[in-house]
């Protein structure tokens, strides 16, 4: 499935998080086709690669590169146009919109209906418990389900590269796995990822490469299978000395 | 007697529910009380009054006044309000910002047209109307009608069409709303342009039922529609249609059997009333923040 087309290539990114100075020089790329994660502990800086990436925390320096277009200095919302499709941290979901409504948005930045008809389908079928809650409104769906909307959400703009940050965050170990085998899914329909997560455990098991990141440094980059194996990676983020 | 001054209520009180419109639309995606909204009120009508003075007649001013008004509300977000928000200066700056503005505009129109009181055409006129004892005239059912033209082309506009699923996004939550694709800026901008286009209508209408026009004449409006919204809910779009009606009525209610001295005071009562009793409004959220 994965070619030889990067179809993200970060360089030498440097970026503030107000004052603090949270990536400091990180190269990342993801070939399309590929599901790579960016692993990472609280404060690693890995939001802030998100933000860069979409535009809403601009780089300070160096440069993001994706499909070809220099992204690094556009708008957020000229981003989302070129073709990246975003799960953002905490869901975010339009509360008082209904689910439909949600992936409605979702589709915003595309014209043609006959198109946009068929991503429902596609997200409906993908997540029917969404199909039978398109009335109802986003803030009254429980967690799991919101997170649902928000990837479906991203997937509505029938994106080239999706973004999911952190979408096992606060929901049940149950709800994690399901998550994941969604991710997995969607993959392997043929979507390119790159999946942001602090459940590394998790995140590795799916991945085909991923990058660790450590205080605003990329420490680590190898295959998902080699990182697993990996004595550091082992005991800083999989929970276990051997 | 008390069935014809609710009717004459609810005819004026469709004019305030058009500027408190104005209001709540800016209110709902910006958390920002526009008080220009008033003396901007006062210009579309002035906008108007030029277009009757050069003899177009009262559908071109319509058309002029909207389209001057609306490009006003979006000059002075462009001009005055986006670089303050660039700056994320606070609200209160903002606050006292476009009450700048509405002196600057107030202060504007007298430079231009001088302070007195003109005369302005009635607003038209098929005859009266008598229904049992009660008695409606053309102009308050013209007036009537367009505000409610106004006000669902406004109710389509927000919800049925994909830039007021934008509008309705943006004010949700404006970070995701980029994320999706969606420019805010240009969205705020475009409600600006709304917001001038209810005020534009409204003080049209209003000039031509009262058929005089003067550059204060929105200090007084500006707050009825303001009081209207605050007893909607500010944000709340229907709710400030209620609430326009429900100062209409009251403020006839009031004139016919206290005295014509408390017209105006009957609003700020209301207004007064509902900050102490139920501060969110009839309809509107109370505003408890999810985390």
């Amino acid at each position: 499935m994965k070619t030889d087309k990067k179809i993200l290539e970060i360089k030498g990114l440097h970026t503030y998080y107000g004052s603090i100075h949270a990536l400091k020089g990180i190269d990342m790329e993801v070939y399309e086709g590929e599901l790579v994660t960016l692993i990472g502990s609280n404060g690693a800086g890995k939001s802030t690669t998100l933000g860069s990436i979409t535009g809403i925390v601009p780089a300070t320096e160096g440069q993001i590169i994706f499909d070809g277009h220099d992204i690094t200095k556009m708008k957020p919302s000229d981003i989302t146009k070129l073709g990246i499709g975003v799960s953002p941290e905490g869901r975010e979901v339009f509360g008082g919109l209904s689910v439909e409504e949600n992936l409605r948005i979702g589709a915003y930045t595309r014209k043609d209906p006959k198109e946009i008809e068929a991503s429902f389908n596609e997200v409906y079928e993908l997540f029917p418990r969404l199909a039978e809650r398109k009335k109802q409104t986003a803030g009254t769906l429980s967690g799991g389900e919101q997170q649902m909307l928000a990837v479906g959400r991203a997937m509505m703009s029938k994106p080239k590269l999706l973004l999911l940050d952190e979408p096992s965050m606060g929901l049940a170990p149950n709800l994690v796995e399901m998550i994941f085998e969604l991710v997995l899914t969607i993959h392997k329909r043929g979507t390119t990822i790159l999946l942001i997560e602090q459940n590394a455990n998790m995140a590795l098991q799916i991945a085909d490469r991923g990058y660790v990141l450590e205080t605003g440094n990329i420490k680590l980059s190898d295959t998902a299978e080699a990182l697993r194996a990996n004595d550091d990676v082992r005991k800083a983020y999989l929970g276990s000395a051997g | 007697m008390i069935l014809q001054q609710v009717i004459n209520g609810v005819m004026l009180g469709m004019v305030y529910a058009l500027i408190a419109v104005g209001y709540s639309l800016v209110f709902g995606i910006l958390g920002l009380l526009n008080m220009a909204h008033g003396s901007i009120y006062a210009f579309g009508a002035h906008m108007g009054l030029f277009i009757v003075g050069l003899n177009f007649g009262l559908p071109a001013a319509f058309v002029f006044a909207i389209i001057t008004t609306g490009l006003m509300e979006m000059l002075m977000d462009k001009v005055i309000l986006a670089p303050l928000r660039a700056k994320n200066a606070p609200n209160i700056t903002l606050l006292i910002s476009v009450m700048g503005v509405s002196y600057i505009v107030q202060n504007m129109l007298m430079i231009v047209f001088d302070s007195t009181r003109k005369p302005f055409p009635k607003l038209f006129d098929f005859g009266t109307f008598q229904i049992g004892n009660i008695t409606i005239t053309g102009s308050q059912i013209s007036m009537f009608v367009i505000a409610l033209v106004f006000l669902l082309l406004l109710t389509f506009i927000v919800n049925y069409t994909k830039i007021g699923l934008a509008m309705r996004a943006s004010r949700e939550n404006p970070k995701a709303a980029n994320l999706m694709g969606i420019d805010v800026r240009r969205v705020v901008t475009f409600t600006f342009f709304l917001s001038g286009m209810c005020a534009a209508v409204a003080g049209v209408l209003v000039a031509g039922y009262y058929q005089m026009v003067y550059p204060t004449m929105g200090v007084d409006a500006g707050l009825k529609g303001f009081a209207a919204a605050v007893l909607g809910g500010i944000g709340v779009l229907y709710g400030s249609v209620v609430g326009g009606v429900v100062i209409g009525i009251a403020e006839c209610i009031a004139t016919a059997f206290i005295g014509g001295n408390f017209r105006s005071a009957t609003a700020y009562l209301i207004l007064f009333l509902v900050l102490l009793i139920k501060p969110s409004g009839l309809f509107g959220k109370n505003n408890v923040d999810k985390v």
